[in-house]
């Protein structure tokens, strides 16, 4: 295990979350440190991406804190959340589909003050495709483009975190490596990633922990490895090899 | 062949129909641009027109009492924007605001009531007779009158119709640059697109509604100083007369599009005008009587055909 | 004695408007609380159903058709019919459209209606509108009436005039309020019915699952587009009852919608949206209201004039007028905002102030 001396960046504490009067999130448990990607994965329903939004102040947190760096930002609207210093990729409707590429990456920047400009030139370094298309509306590219655009404008901001959706869902297996290694330049540049993924077997292989989600709760915590080699967890989403 | 079409044609249809297809255009961006972004048909609209409007004329008056000059209607117009942006926000503040989270159906309601509410207070301050605001016949342009005339046509268009293309081609050409250039302009495209996605950027979605509301009432006030120039009156009744063009030019050109609105606009008003033309024989194709009912007939054809409207925008 | 006859008068006319006014809200109740449908073009419906009354019941008319001079209830059964056949036509054409759409499409039916109603003079006499409209009850003292069957069967001409000039001047007035009232309850007593049969329970299925019933093969559109044309054919009724009651309708002012559209949907709100008798008592309630305040507020003006004698009466009396709307306008919102159930909730839940779908 990591040492748990230095803070997480991003903490779940004992969190109770849901829509209304039905509870999602029961007691949920997890943490971001510094330099990792964390994968969170489970079956259907297991509120992955309630726990996620629920960070995001999307949902009503009935019990539980949320941490960014140590400070409290348990239910605090969404558009402040991202000033604090988290980014969010939802998984889907995560492109404005009528504004141009650049125009997606500008508004990825509406929170930042200065330094506009050069953050695109890295984000057109990241996706050179992006860059030839970047007058082009953000609704006519293929899906792997899409992503590209909806995770670039994200980091147009220097957050402390980066929270990722199913950013794999339904893209073809070239797009699916390619987004996995920008995952992994974008933990070595310093910003931890917190992934929600349906493909367990890549996530995992990508991540340096993960958390297992089942009925809104905790189930199984460990390193990448730690998890792969999991009877349990090999049984339910691996194929059942060990 | 001017003689017999083109004078008739393009003085009383043609020109009166582009006119009046720059008012509806001009208050229809306004519709659409909530329609878009608050997502909501705000039947107050109109209203808010008619008031800003007669802000305009009262201006001119307390202006024309203190200082013995009479202000023209546009630079009277000039203290009457702030006025009516902060009558938009003050209604969406305390009369839409709080159906933010409710079902659409409360906010449409709430509208159509302050429809009644601002129109009655017009009607409570000024009256509800018709004030006349520009006295006089406006006489056709000399300059323009004799110049066409040197190559056998004659243009009859008074000065007033020059202003409000004029003002409708500036404010569109300023609608352009916001809306392509700016930050803000940006942003609101971005919530027309998606309010859920603007929120999780960061993007304060409340600020950029207040944007619209402004953007909104400034062009709403834009369309009834211009009516009102065009009239010459000011009626309580000019705001629901204008609110169905303006939908249908709204839902014609795509909701959520200014600028397809402003082609609906010109549509509409083109259509409405071009409808009483006596196209086949002596008599109108349309009685006059029926024109308002032109923009109808076209709203309900879109709605029908093609919901998205010709510049495909929001389908709800 | 006289005074205590002008209250008595007054008190019914209080009833017979406040009667037909309910009538309407049970019509948009119908649209509105069972269906979900959002009717602005309330006023359309009910000129419709009172111009088809007019046009076949009144006497011979150089200014418009008709002449027809048909029983008054055949008028008044013709009048539902052709409503309800202008629902059905608009709803065909709307119905699928969401509220804000449907809205804007009622308004614009509203609009079509009325410039129907005033351009063609040739059929309805346009914006001088249609006068001389028999008035249940009254028209039996007119003699194009008692000097015919079926008045002849029981007594000749000679008699029923003596006996009419033997009653009171307003010995019709109790008469056609108890005709709106029986009429109210009737039409209260069928739509109660309908809320609990198997169709009434469609539709509040329909309302508030609508994924489910569409799902369950409920055929959504045709229901609604039933729910329409009911209301609809209620409207006009009750639009051939205030024709009645006005004997003088035109296209602009009589059907104002600022005014009827409006009003009507004030009172199902505060009424209780959803519930037939939150419709009713809408109706009695605002339209009291709206009456007692025209009173109380000239009544003030008056108080006010003595004081201030150089105060041009009638201007204030015009903008008083607009006052009163005012006021029931914002008492709207802040129920809207507050109590958006209205007094008498619904026995299932309303449409009003669910989440966001």
């Amino acid at each position: 295990m990591t040492t748990s001396a230095a803070q997480p960046i991003l903490e779940i504490k004992n969190l109770h979350a849901g829509y209304g009067q039905s509870e999602i999130l029961h007691g949920l448990n997890m943490s971001v440190f510094d330099n990792e990607i964390v994968a969170i994965i489970g079956p259907n329903g297991a509120g992955k991406s309630t726990a996620m939004k629920s960070i995001l102040g999307l949902l009503t947190i009935s019990q539980g804190d949320v941490l960014l760096k140590g400070e409290a930002v348990t239910n605090t609207p969404a558009n402040q959340v991202i000033t604090k210093g988290i980014a969010y990729v939802p998984q889907t409707d995560n492109v404005f589909v009528n504004l141009s590429v650049q125009e997606n990456l500008e508004m990825g920047a509406w929170t930042r003050a200065t330094g506009i400009q050069e953050k695109l030139n890295q984000m057109y370094e990241l996706f050179p495709d992006l860059k030839q298309k970047r007058k082009q509306a953000a609704g006519s590219l293929s899906g792997g483009q899409r992503q590209m655009v909806a995770m670039g404008k994200a980091l147009m901001i220097d957050s402390d975190v980066l929270l990722l959706d199913e950013p794999t869902a339904g893209l073809s297996p070239k797009y699916r490596a390619q987004i996995f290694t920008i995952i992994r330049d974008i933990r070595d540049s310093g910003i931890p990633i917190m992934i929600v993924e349906q493909n367990a077997k890549q996530a995992l292989g990508s991540a340096d922990r993960g958390y297992v989600m089942v009925d809104g709760g905790n189930r199984h915590e460990g390193t990448g490895t730690e998890l792969i080699e999991n009877r349990e967890v090999a049984r339910m989403f691996l194929g059942g090899r060990e | 062949m001017w003689e017999s079409f083109g004078f008739e044609f393009f003085n009383f249809y043609f020109i009166p129909g582009l006119v009046l297809g720059c008012i509806y255009a001009l208050g229809a961006i306004g519709i659409t641009l909530t329609f878009g972004i608050l997502r909501f048909a705000n039947f107050a609209h109109g209203e808010v027109m008619m008031t800003g409007t007669y802000l305009t004329w009262t201006f001119s008056m307390v202006f024309a009492t203190m200082f013995g000059i009479s202000l023209h209607p546009l630079l009277a117009a000039i203290p009457a924007i702030p006025a009516t942006i902060l009558l938009a926000l003050f209604i969406d503040r305390y009369f839409y605001k709080p159906f933010r989270k409710s079902a659409t159906i409360m906010v449409v309601i709430a509208s159509f009531g302050m429809m009644l509410v601002v129109r009655s207070l017009v009607q409570v301050i000024w009256g509800p007779n018709q004030i006349v605001f520009v006295k006089g016949i406006a006489k056709p342009n000399e300059a323009v009158r004799d110049f066409t005339s040197s190559f056998d046509m004659m243009l009859l268009i008074p000065n007033k119709h020059f202003w409000i293309v004029a003002g409708t081609i500036i404010i569109m050409g300023l609608l352009v640059y916001l809306l392509g250039y700016t930050r803000i302009g940006k942003a609101m495209r971005a919530v027309s697109d998606s309010p859920d996605l603007a929120n999780v950027t960061g993007i304060d979605v409340d600020y950029v509604m207040r944007a619209t509301w402004i953007v909104g009432a400034t062009c709403a006030l834009a369309a009834g100083v211009f009516l009102s120039m065009d009239t010459q009156v000011l009626e309580t009744t000019m705001g629901f007369r204008m609110l169905l063009p303006m939908f249908a030019a709204a839902i014609l050109g795509g909701i959520g599009r200014p600028f397809g609105a402003v082609f609906g606009g010109l549509v509409i008003g083109l259509a409405e005008e071009l409808s009483a033309y006596p196209w086949i024989g002596d008599t109108p194709l349309l009685s006059p009587g029926y024109k308002t009912g032109v923009a109808f007939a076209i709203m309900v054809f879109m709605l029908i055909v093609r919901p998205s409207g010709l510049f495909k925008g929001r389908t709800f | 004695m006289d005074e205590l006859t002008g209250y008595f008068l007054y008190f019914l006319s209080l009833l017979t408007v406040g009667g037909i006014y309910a009538i309407i809200a049970l019509g948009l109740n119908v649209q509105w609380g069972f269906a979900g449908l959002f009717n602005v073009g309330i006023a359309g419906f009910v000129a419709v159903g009172a111009y088809t009354y007019a046009l076949l019941t009144t006497a011979n008319s150089t200014f418009h058709y008709g002449g027809l001079e048909l029983p008054l209830a055949v008028g008044a059964f013709a009048a539902m019919i052709t409503s309800g056949l202008v629902a059905g036509i608009v709803g065909l054409i709307c119905i699928r459209l969401r509220s804000d759409y449907l809205a804007i499409a009622t308004i614009g039916i509203a609009e079509i209606i009325k410039l129907i109603l005033k351009n063609e003079t040739d059929v309805t006499n346009g914006p001088r509108g249609i006068n001389k409209i028999p008035r249940a009850w009254e028209h039996l003292t007119e003699e194009r009436f008692y000097t015919n069957a079926p008045m002849t069967w029981i007594a000749d001409a000679t008699t029923w005039q003596s006996f009419f000039a033997s009653l009171p001047r307003w010995w019709w007035q109790p008469m056609f309020a108890l005709t709106v009232l029986v009429s109210l309850y009737i039409i209260y007593r069928a739509l109660e019915q309908a809320r609990v049969s198997p169709w009434g329970r469609m539709m509040t299925a329909i309302r508030e699952r609508e994924p489910a019933a569409r799902a369950a093969g409920k055929n959504v559109t045709n229901r609604r587009i039933e729910a329409f044309i009911v209301g609809a054919v209620i409207m006009g009724f009750a639009g051939a009852l205030f024709a009645q009651h006005l004997r003088l309708i035109d296209p602009t002012n009589t059907f104002d919608p600022a005014k009827m559209t409006f009003l009507v949907w004030v009172m199902l709100i505060i009424g209780g949206s959803g519930n037939n008798r939150g419709a009713m008592l809408g109706g009695f309630l605002i339209w009291f209201i709206w009456s007692a305040s025209e009173l109380v507020i000239n009544g003030g003006i008056d108080l006010f004039r003595t004081f201030f004698t150089t105060v041009d009466v009638g201007i204030l009396r015009t903008r008083a007028g607009f006052l009163r709307m005012l006021l029931i306008g914002l008492a709207l919102q802040f129920i809207l905002q507050r109590y958006p159930n209205g007094i008498l909730p619904e026995a299932r839940p309303a449409a009003s102030g669910n989440p966001k779908k």
